[in-house]
């Protein structure tokens, strides 16, 4: 604790950095340059996160967060056919706004600062650690303290994609062709995505890593192969994209159900046997969210088929 | 002032900005951008309570909460984008 911590510049920097990003994001002129802005916003986050020793959700935030939101809004604003209206709040508007915009953020920075330090769940995790058959305490709490609320979360995303299949926006992207300088690109990016989705799965049971994170990379490989052409997901291929989807969801909730069969506690593994239990269910996931999140940068899965 | 109280206040700061532009926008996808904008400065503040400086463990569960939050909001996002599409098609069928 003697003197002055050089690294408090850094993040002071990347602090304004990041409000300073945030508001050029949502001010820009025009879309392409909101959305290239809210990715690199993405980075800088996921950079803060990892100055806060939270390195498993800074891969998160910057897989899904700027990689897989970006190309999401990337996707709709190129294939918007009338561009968005620009901002015509009134004065009024804009000075109510502005009155609940600082209240509300005056109330959390008071209760922020406000509230006296508490011990949070870190001696809670810490002690449990062993009996959750990772070293990684973020893997530990979202696959076996809590494995019910990640199990609901993938439920969420399985509901995503029904609603845009309901939803039924038309499907084909709009760009003439990406040029010579495609195909070399997916060569190398493509087999790329793949390896180090299965690395992250793999590191999530005692690294930064997990099944989010690897499904987000697998998604952006899947996404390169969409946007190329080089997938073109027909009818023929809805029933087995729906298994692929779907299964992790149905592997996770079957888990569930014989977990509670076997020990009588729900998603509560049976003693010694609690890293398999999560690796299988992981490497479930991890195709799942890459299809699921791949289908919905497509605009829902192919319809048709013979289920 | 640490990292946790620096990162935080970027949080509230972000949450404040988000809401702004949510009210005064007029356009679907930037509204979509704008929640997006308020949930990162909600992770942050997240992140940075979690924080327990450089020489200790940070604590795990409110970072799988934020992880389960980008997962949350990924899949609202690209529900709202659908729909954001959709009326898009809609309207451009309506004046031919």
């Amino acid at each position: 604790m003697t003197g002055f911590d050089p690294l408090i510049v850094f993040d002071l920097v990347l602090a304004i950095g990041i409000v300073w990003m945030g508001w050029a994001s949502l001010a820009a002129r025009d879309a392409f340059g909101m959305v290239v802005a809210f990715m690199a916003f993405g980075i800088l986050v996921a950079l803060a996160w990892v100055r806060l020793g939270a390195p498993d959700v800074a891969l998160a935030e910057a897989a899904v967060g700027a990689g897989v939101t970006g190309a999401l809004l990337l996707r709709t604003v190129a294939g918007l056919r009338r561009p968005e209206p620009a901002e015509t709040a009134g004065p009024a508007l804009k000075a109510a706004a502005a009155a609940a915009s600082l209240t509300v953020a005056g109330i959390v920075a008071w209760a922020l600062l406000g509230t006296p330090e508490a011990g949070g769940y870190d001696a809670l995790v810490a002690e449990n650690l062993a009996e959750s058959g990772v070293s990684n305490p973020v893997t530990a709490v979202l696959l076996n303290f809590r494995a019910y609320d990640t199990l609901l979360e993938v439920v969420v995303l399985a509901a995503a994609l029904m609603a845009a299949a309901m939803v039924g926006a038309r499907q084909e992207y709009a760009h003439e062709g990406l040029g010579p300088l495609f195909a070399p690109f997916a060569r190398l990016i493509v087999p790329l995505a793949f390896v180090v989705a299965a690395h992250l799965l793999w590191l999530g049971s005692s690294r930064p890593g997990g099944a989010f994170q690897a499904g987000a990379v697998l998604a952006a490989g899947l996404i390169v192969l969409l946007l190329g052409r080089v997938w073109r997901p027909g009818a023929g291929q809805a029933a087995p994209l729906r298994w692929l989807a779907l299964g992790g969801l149905m592997i996770f909730a079957g888990a569930a159900c014989l977990s509670f069969a076997l020990t009588g506690g729900l998603l509560q593994y049976p003693a010694g046997a609690d890293l398999i239990w999560i690796v299988a269910i992981e490497s479930a996931l991890t195709v799942s969210i890459g299809v699921v999140l791949a289908a919905l940068f497509h605009g829902g899965l192919p319809k048709g088929g013979e289920g | 002032m640490t990292g946790g109280t620096i990162f935080a206040l970027a949080g509230v700061a972000l949450i404040g900005v988000g809401l702004y532009r949510l009210a005064v926008s007029a356009g679907m996808v930037r509204r979509l951008v704008a929640v997006n904008v308020m949930s990162a400065g909600v992770g942050s503040v997240l992140i940075a309570s979690a924080y327990r400086g450089p020489d200790l463990a940070p604590d795990a569960v409110p970072q799988a909460f934020v992880l389960t939050g980008i997962v949350v909001i990924v899949a609202m996002t690209a529900v709202g984008l659908v729909i954001v599409r959709r009326i898009d098609e809609a309207e451009g069928d309506g004046d031919g």
